[in-house]
């Protein structure tokens, strides 16, 4: 990592200091350091405040802005990208205010939430442009005295000259601002860091724990209609025609429509099969003045389906799947040396195969979206994980300049990789565009359960070849439901450490849209793998741990560029697992199992403990260790992480979602189990102390942790679960008497 | 469609909707209180969660047309600046991911604590077991209600 003279021009320091994806406005007020614990209420548009550059704003008093891009959906960069540009601008954190930026294709790149990229992106960039606006400041405040700006230092938002005479931002903020970008900018050596590494609260808190409209849902404009939208009940159909006599009789209803025509437009651009399926049907469309009205009646439409393509079931599919397994027709990843002669020459060869149902994201806020489509410009306002696809989407689509879209977004109760898609915005654009009128289109638990880009239901088939008590082949078959894995994972452990590697793909098209889920793939493939090391310590009576510490020592030192994943620092997290969850030297009664695993820049171990209580393993605890360089909001990457240890744990034990003739089992909470709170287990965290740049942490904790369940309840009852979600297994869940006994 | 009367935040709010209109909705789109939020709708989720008369109850699956007369309190009235015990266990823990269900997870507890000041854990978990947090901040739930406890003890 580059820590000083890094060379910038005008263009650069506004390009380069937006690679990080985000939306926050920062602005800090020199008057709250007199009454340090009452932040004033300051109405920011009252103040003067000057144009630095596209993140930064300081208004004559000192008040400061700073602007950042990135969509927010629980991961906390409103929180920690701002710390970034604030340690370098050298200001002092408790007196910074944050906001969302809007969509900036101009100023900003990389506006988007997904693969945990934000933090790791933009650790640079964000804080070239606080060390840029520092070293404007300080160079006018010198040019001021008429001093070498050399002589000058910072702190807390004031510049200090070698006379003791002092300047605030506020005071030269409309000259530094005239000023050439300097070409060259000192960043802080790591160990002056004031802001990264210190805990800071969500800077969202006071607004959250008092109500305050923040999201998607809470949006509104006047003259604003709500729309809500009958879609095909099952994956397959598509619609004919329909009656709404009943629904145009309700109160509040202003208007029934039918829309599909504008988004089948999207289908001519776009290869994934979410966008084409999703658009596949026309839609009837309640228009009405309140949300409940247009859900009620909405109910009251009789809308009559055909079948387009056909109506899949589960049981249909898995035997795809399993056909895949079999099958001939694959892809090839990656291919090391010879597996099929490892095969031929093996002591003993270990084969098994994980399923893995479908996943809903369920975000906690539905899928909602605002449109106002004029003549003049298109208004887009809501919780959307990639809003410069969506604009551009919807440009496309209503053929109009994308100039004309001004997209703000809102905070977003929760993504999970749900909002990368951007059907719901299609949706409301070609409502809006259709009624000519601002509006809201909310979909109910119901409608987002069924009109899902689900987690697609992949099955994995694991074979090891073992000779003179070593791994000598490793070969992974994927079958997937429409796509498959992204072509870095083959690339993960235990890539470079059997040297007979082989990892096939094959994918069945399905009409059930599917997409990214929290971790994708990985969230399912570390389950398979690391239960499978579990399986192949014990067919080679070896410690699991071991195992893995022997095969990570195979390829320190390697050459092969593909290699993802450190093994040193898997190795370290390995061992500090060990030390923290007293591996092997529990007290009676607790039974372990053990995880690793390296993916999104990440590396993780984590240990499961289970007890047997009235009969039952109970998942008691967790202890997570992380490696993902430096922390910048240690308070916020803990909740990251205990969040993503408890999701994995959660979907693990639960989460499951059948099809049957096209439609899922499951439309809401009454039928569809999430982990609650009597089910968490403690999560114990560690996180490796390092000075290496930070990686992400919205989803590493996630995959590992259904293995080191999966392991534990092998420890507990002697059962292997090959397959999530484990509740569906209740005979595997019980304990042999023995057990209880000891 | 009668006019029903009910108090909100302190307030008295004579509504005027169709009986079978969920409070939910009353409060986000008539009353313009959009602090309690919309997850589920058939009181499975918690998000919803607001005080009857001192009481917590899911605001998605109550008609309007059965509230005349009550005590409605949101999480916009829970206190007058945002400094409940509750509240303010929730800053110092640092709860929120994404925030949505935290309203309906602090209207739970608050009313819990109303009537039970010194629980232990096992009757933490168990009052916080109907409100679902996607984004899993419930260990820091667990030890915010604790907190509260403790502050409100």
């Amino acid at each position: 990592m580059s820590k000083s003279a890094i060379s910038f021009n005008r263009r650069d320091f506004i390009r380069t200091s937006s690679l990080a994806s985000g939306g926050l406005l920062i602005g800090f007020n020199l008057f709250t350091a007199c009454k340090p614990k009452v932040k004033p209420p300051i109405d920011i548009s009252q103040l003067n405040f000057n144009d630095f550059n596209a993140y930064i704003k300081i208004a004559d008093n000192g008040a400061v802005t700073i602007f950042a891009p990135n969509p927010e959906i629980g991961q906390g960069v409103k929180t920690a990208m701002p710390m970034l540009i604030a340690e370098e601008l050298d200001v002092a954190w408790k007196n910074v205010y944050v906001q969302q930026g809007i969509l900036d294709t101009e100023n900003y790149t990389r506006q988007l939430a997904g693969g945990s990229q934000s933090i790791r992106l933009g650790w640079d960039p964000l804080r070239q442009t606080g060390a840029t606006a520092r070293q404007m400041l300080v160079n006018a405040a010198a040019a001021r005295w008429g001093v070498d700006p050399s002589t000058c230092t910072t702190s807390e938002g004031v510049i200090t000259n070698s006379q003791g005479e002092t300047l605030g931002y506020g005071d030269v903020v409309k000259d530094a601002a005239l000023l050439e970008v300097p070409e060259n900018v000192t960043l802080k050596d790591y160990k002056d860091f004031k802001i990264i590494g210190t805990d800071a609260p969500n800077v969202d808190l006071d607004a959250i724990i008092t109500g305050k409209p923040l999201f998607g849902l809470d949006y509104k404009v006047d003259g604003m209609v709500y729309a809500a939208v009958l879609r095909p009940p099952a994956f397959g159909q598509q619609l004919e025609s329909f009656d709404d006599t009943a629904a145009r009789a309700m109160p509040g209803v202003i208007d029934v429509i039918r829309i599909g025509e504008k988004a089948k437009q999207l289908t001519s651009g776009e290869s994934n099969n979410w966008t084409v399926a999703l658009a596949n049907s026309d839609k009837v469309v309640v228009i009405a003045k309140t949300t409940w009205e247009a859900l009620k009646a909405k109910e009251a439409i009789k809308a009559k389906w055909i079948e387009n393509t056909p109506l899949e079931s589960t049981e249909y599919q898995d035997k795809q799947l399993l056909g895949l397994l079999d099958g001939k027709k694959f892809e090839t990843l990656r291919k090391d040396g010879d597996i099929n002669k490892a095969f031929a020459q093996a002591d003993q060869i270990l084969e098994r195969t994980y399923e893995s149902p479908f996943l809903p994201h369920n975000c906690m806020e539905p899928m909602n979206y605002f449109a106002n489509v004029t003549d003049e410009k298109i208004h887009l306002v809501g919780p959307v994980q990639t809003p410069e696809f969506a604009a551009t989407a919807v440009a496309g689509m209503l053929g109009r300049d994308v100039k004309d879209v001004h997209l703000e977004m809102t905070r977003m109760g929760g993504g999970f990789g749900r909002r990368l898609y951007g059907d719901f915005v299609y949706e409301a654009a070609e409502i809006s565009n259709a009624i000519k009128k601002p509006v809201k289109l909310i979909y109910s638990r119901e409608d987002d359960m069924t009109a899902g880009t689900y987690r697609p239901a992949i099955k994995y088939r694991i074979k090891a070849a073992i000779k003179d008590g070593a791994v000598t082949a490793y070969y992974l078959k994927e079958a997937a439901i429409n796509a498959n894995m992204y072509g870095l994972i083959p690339n993960f452990f235990p890539a470079g450490a059997i040297d007979n590697y082989q990892v096939d793909v094959a994918n069945y098209k399905s009409n059930i849209t599917t997409g990214a889920w929290r971790a994708p793939y990985t969230n399912f493939l570390a389950f398979a793998e690391q239960s499978f090391f579990d399986e192949l310590a014990e067919t080679m009576e070896v410690d699991p741990i071991q195992l893995r510490l022997d095969l990570l020592q195979k390829v320190k030192g390697t050459t092969d560029q593909r290699i993802e994943y450190s093994p040193e620092r898997l190795a370290n997290v390995i061992n500090v697992a060990v030390e923290k969850s007293g591996w092997g030297k529990k007290e009676a009664g607790i039974y372990q199992g053990f995880a690793s695993y390296y993916c999104h820049n990440s590396h993780v171990a984590e240990v499961a403990d289970v007890a047997i209580e009235n009969g039952i393993p109970v998942v008691k605890k967790v202890t997570c260790v992380v490696d993902c360089g430096i922390v910048v909001n240690p308070l916020g990457a803990i909740n990251q992480i205990e969040g993503g240890v408890i999701d994995g744990v959660g979907h693990a034990m639960y989460g499951d979602l059948e099809f049957l003739d096209g439609k899922p089992n499951s439309q809401n909470y009454d039928s569809y189990r999430l982990i609650r709170m009597k089910e968490v287990p403690i999560v114990e965290t560690h996180m490796i102390k390092s000075d290496v740049a930070p990686t992400g942490l919205g989803e590493p904790t996630l995959p590992p942790a259904g293995a080191a369940v999966a392991n534990a309840l092998k420890a507990a009852t002697g059962n292997r679960f090959t397959a999530q979600p484990f509740s569906k297994f209740p005979e595997l869940m019980k304990v042999p008497e023995k057990s209880i006994i000891g | 469609m009668p006019t029903i009367n009910i108090t909100v935040n302190g307030t008295p709010q004579s509504i005027n909707v169709a009986g079978d209109t969920p409070l939910l909705w009353v409060l986000r789109d008539h009353l313009n209180l959009v602090g309690t939020k919309f997850g589920c709708g058939i009181a499975q989720c918690g998000a919803c969660t607001v005080h009857m008369d001192g009481n917590a109850v899911r605001s998605c699956s109550l008609p309007i047309s059965s509230l005349d007369g009550k005590e409605i309190t949101t999480i916009e009235g829970l206190s007058q600046n945002g400094d409940h015990p509750v509240q303010l266990a929730w800053k110092e823990v640092d709860v929120p991911q994404c925030g949505y269900c935290q309203a309906g997870q602090i209207m739970t507890a608050s009313a819990f604590l109303g009537k039970n000041s010194s629980p232990d854990e096992e009757e933490i978990k168990t009052a916080m077991h109907g409100n679902i947090c996607r984004c899993a901040a419930y260990s820091r739930i667990l030890k915010a209600v604790a907190l509260a406890a403790s502050k409100m003890g």
